[in-house]
């Protein structure tokens, strides 16, 4: 505490949530914490923790028709109880007093109306300037949170910026009226890894120049290290451990605040196995397994080989003319059996192209790709369709990439039918439960739909679907940056026993470094279609040649400096 | 725009083409031969031959379809075959009596739907919301032909609030008198179905996370209704609209048929009923015309109002 009376103070909050077949969960069970003046409070925790509750409660923006606050919860600002406050002095303290930053900054903005629009709205409402001098503001403001242009990028729509920039927007309206208190809930976890720095630094620097306290909401502890002054961790809707950063990061008190610290996977250390929350919960203290060591060796089975693949784009521009991009340009890699090739860039440097053509998703422009000494690429449909199971997919998106209208059992059994495997319905289905069990999910959720389960689950099934095709190939896409830390960890590790069983091989596409890092035996880094540099991973880590590598390795968050190996 | 716009007319040309090609085909196998028809009940095959050969009938299939087509490119389609007044004529005159009723059906429709779904929508769950869903749903289950039937006899014959039906030559007339049992009724139909579909957007586009945003600011839930969401909420309803906008020329069939209402709808039943081949074929062109017309307006329109929309 720096202060007397804090800016903020939660006081045994309890916030229960009265579900569709009318029972009730207990979002918040009963939770207290400050927020001192010009101070940055991180609030850690992994999907379903309450995190965000607390700070919808904040800002009372939980639906009131199924939410229910306990009496005896109080939420003080500057000394007033918002709970007890009406709607419209609530009003003129959103947007004003505190303001809040979201996790999706495209979804979280208006599509009809340009982003200088949406800062002159609040500027009008809160301020009572008149239109004209709000877009000056507003232009001021853009200008501030560093978006290029912002003279003319003041009237451009949400869908014409890039996903940093449309995050820069919403902190120039959420910073529009000076407000006290900024809530910035998941605000990086959509973005890119070097967007994701700007935005922190950004964030850190307005806190800053402005004295605003800061309430910043993540899943990845890892993230906070370098700019908070407390941190408090929440698990299943309670506060596990609270302390000032050090002390938390160096000395932390709960067990589960250990397991998240660990779980993340390290530039400096590749356990065999990734720690997961369990391992921490236990009785027992945590082992760290051995190291493992990777990287290609000279006398590895390249199963696929690709040799100047290529993809380009055309599209129309004005009476005959035609656009042409090219998304990916001459990219050739060799995949080794049982090995891993990570690849790795931001939005828009192909990579994801990559892949959907090695699964001919997209037709290749150019280039070759054999798969077991045949190219797959100049197949025809027929011929491909033996090899197509050979290659399978998981996409970044556990949500939309089930279908929400099939059961687990009827997305299991559909590939295998479709390419002949097993006898029979009852064999099928035999080794679908087999492969759920493999995965680590019960028989029994055979039976239920997608919705069902959580994102991590959702993942298992997905990895559960592609194994029926008993694949050689396996094209990770994102496959874990949308999950969180800890359940990232244990997928991780689900992926790496794949491996070592079956002999697997994956082409690992993700944005996350350490990620690829922990997973892969060769890196290739690409950059607007192009690879920049491809070697082993530890040669490549250790020693990054291009200058590109350098500034993505130089924008992974380090944690806490100080943090013990 | 401008070489989207030019693009797309170009497109259409196939696809009248098509239409007429269709058409043509249709007329020539399934519609019989038309000089019978003509002719009457006094024929001689001296008088079909004659027929025959006014219409073209004995020249070969691609000459007749090169009549067609000129029929269409000039938009002459000759004469009625029951009438004799030149087809154009005819349509001419239709046309001004359908669009009295069509159109203000139209305004006062979309107004009424709009404001009922967005104020439902706004109270969604409650009592009034479940109310309103009740009434659509049971609205939607009965014929149109029960209201047509039902207003005519208690509202006009047992009440005698408007007369049952007809028609007169002045505007004014027809709007205070003729037109409001019919758009009262034709308004009664089409509301159920559009408040719940508008209801639907409504309640989709609210659940948005801008929404949220909008709440974070710090405005009223008013503004954010009709500022933020209800111009999102637009973007299918204009779509929906669009769509419908080409069957104002057929007019309301039905409406017509039952109030007297000598417009296109009435018309097109007239024609059919006495095989009148010429406006049966000048409507068709003219509403496939139409649609497609009304389907480029449309994606322009939807330009307008959604900046994501990218016209290639």
């Amino acid at each position: 505490m720096t202060q007397a009376t804090p800016l903020l103070s939660v006081r045994d909050l309890r916030v229960n949530f009265r579900l569709e077949n009318g029972e009730h969960f207990q979002a918040l069970k009963g939770i207290s914490f400050d927020i001192a003046a010009n101070c940055t409070v991180a609030l850690v925790g992994e999907s379903g923790s309450g995190k965000s509750v607390t700070a919808m409660a904040i800002m009372r923006l939980l639906p009131d028709h199924h939410t229910a606050i306990a009496p005896g919860s109080d939420i003080l600002f500057e000394g007033r109880n918002l709970l007890a406050a009406d709607r419209r002095s609530l009003r003129a303290l959103r947007g004003r007093e505190i303001a809040m930053i979201f996790q999706d900054p495209m979804s979280s903005l208006n599509p009809v109306f340009t982003v200088g629009d949406q800062i002159i709205e609040t500027l009008m409402l809160h301020t009572g300037m008149r239109r004209k001098a709000a877009r000056q503001r507003a232009i001021a403001l853009l200008q501030e949170v560093g978006l290029p242009e912002p003279g003319r990028k003041v009237d451009a729509y949400p869908h014409q910026l890039s996903g940093g920039q449309q995050q820069r927007v919403m902190i120039a309206m959420a910073i529009a009226c000076e407000p006290k208190l900024l809530i910035a809930d998941e605000p990086t976890t959509a973005l890119d890894v070097t967007i994701q720095q700007q935005i922190l630094q950004l964030l850190a620097q307005l806190q800053k120049k402005h004295g605003m306290a800061v309430l910043f909401i993540t899943h990845d502890l890892g993230l906070v290290g370098e700019f908070a002054d407390e941190v408090i961790v929440m698990r299943h809707g309670e506060i596990r451990e609270h302390g000032p950063l050090q002390q938390v990061f160096s000395q932390p008190q709960d067990a589960y605040t250990k397991a998240l610290l660990n779980c993340r996977p390290r530039l400096d250390s590749r356990p065999a196995r990734l720690a997961v929350i369990d391992d921490f919960l236990q009785d027992r203290p945590y082992q760290v397994p051995p190291q493992r060591t990777r990287g290609y060796a000279p006398g590895d089975d390249i199963v696929l080989d690709v040799q100047g693949l290529c993809k380009s784009f055309e599209s129309r521009e004005g009476l005959f003319g035609k656009h042409v991009f090219h998304a990916v340009k001459d990219v050739s890699f060799q995949l080794a059996r049982g090995k891993t090739l990570g690849i790795v860039g931001e939005s828009g440097s192909g990579k994801t192209t990559v892949g959907l053509t090695l699964m001919r998703l997209h037709q290749a422009s150019a280039g070759r790709a054999l798969f077991n000494g045949q190219d797959i690429l100049a197949m025809s449909p027929r011929e491909f369709h033996a090899c197509k199971r050979r290659i399978q997919i998981i996409f970044q998106n556990p949500y939309a990439s089930l279908n929400p209208r099939f059961t687990v059992e009827e997305i299991l059994l559909e590939p295998m039918a479709l390419h002949g495997i097993g006898h029979d319905h009852a064999e099928r289905k035999q080794l679908a439960a087999a492969l759920l069990e493999r995965v680590g999910l019960p028989r029994r959720a055979l039976q239920k739909y997608p919705h069902e389960f959580s994102g991590g689950q959702r993942q298992r099934i997905a990895i559960a679907r592609c194994l029926t095709m008993k694949p050689n190939v396996l094209i990770c896409d994102e496959s874990v940056s949308a999950l969180d830390v800890s359940v990232q960890a244990q997928v991780l590790n689900l992926l790496q026993d794949l491996q070592d069983e079956c002999g697997l091989s994956y082409l690992f596409i993700s944005h996350d470094l350490s990620v690829v890092k922990h997973i892969s035996d060769q890196v290739m880094v690409m950059q607007q279609g192009q690879v920049v540099e491809q070697a082993n991973a530890d040669t490549l880590y250790a020693n990054p040649q291009h200058p590109y590598t350098r500034q993505l390795l130089s924008a992974i968050p380090q944690g806490w400096p100080h943090q013990e190996g | 725009m401008f070489a989207y716009i030019l693009r797309r007319l170009w497109q259409m040309v196939p696809t009248l083409f098509g239409v007429m090609l269709l058409l043509f085909i249709l007329f020539h196998w399934v519609g019989g031969d038309p000089s019978y028809i003509l002719a009457g009940k006094s024929f001689s095959a001296e008088t079909l031959a004659n027929i025959r050969h006014q219409l073209g009938l004995d020249q070969s299939l691609p000459a007749q379809f090169l009549i067609f087509a000129r029929q269409v490119l000039t938009l002459d389609f000759g004469i009625s075959w029951s009438t004799q007044q030149p087809v154009a004529e005819i349509l001419a005159s239709r046309i001004g009596p359908s669009l009295t009723l069509a159109l203000p059906m139209l305004l006062v429709s979309l107004l009424l739907s709009v404001i009922i779904a967005a104020i439902v929508a706004y109270v969604r769950g409650s009592l009034t919301d479940r109310i309103v869903t009740l009434i659509c749903t049971l609205a939607m289950s009965v014929s149109a032909l029960v209201y047509i039937i039902a207003g005519q006899y208690w509202l006009a014959h047992k009440l005698g609030w408007f007369p049952i039906l007809g028609w007169s030559d002045s505007l004014a007339t027809n709007l205070w008198r003729y037109i409001p049992l019919p758009l009262l009724l034709g308004l009664v139909v089409s509301l159920a179905p559009d408040i719940r579909f508008y209801r639907s957007c409504f309640i989709e586009e609210m659940g948005h996370d801008y929404v949220r945003t909008a709440r974070a600011k710090g405005l009223s839930e008013r503004a954010i209704m009709l500022k933020h969401v209800m111009r999102n909420a637009l973007i299918p309803v204009v779509t929906s609209l669009m769509m419908s906008l080409p069957y104002l020329f057929l007019g309301a069939l039905l409406l017509e048929r039952f109030f007297g209402i000598p417009g296109m709808g009435n018309e097109v039943l007239n024609a059919v009923d006495r095989s009148d081949f010429p406006v049966i074929k000048a409507i068709t062109i003219y509403v496939a015309l139409a649609t497609m017309l009304f389907n480029l307006l449309a994606d322009i329109v939807y330009k307008l109002i959604d900046p994501r929309v990218q016209l290639k």
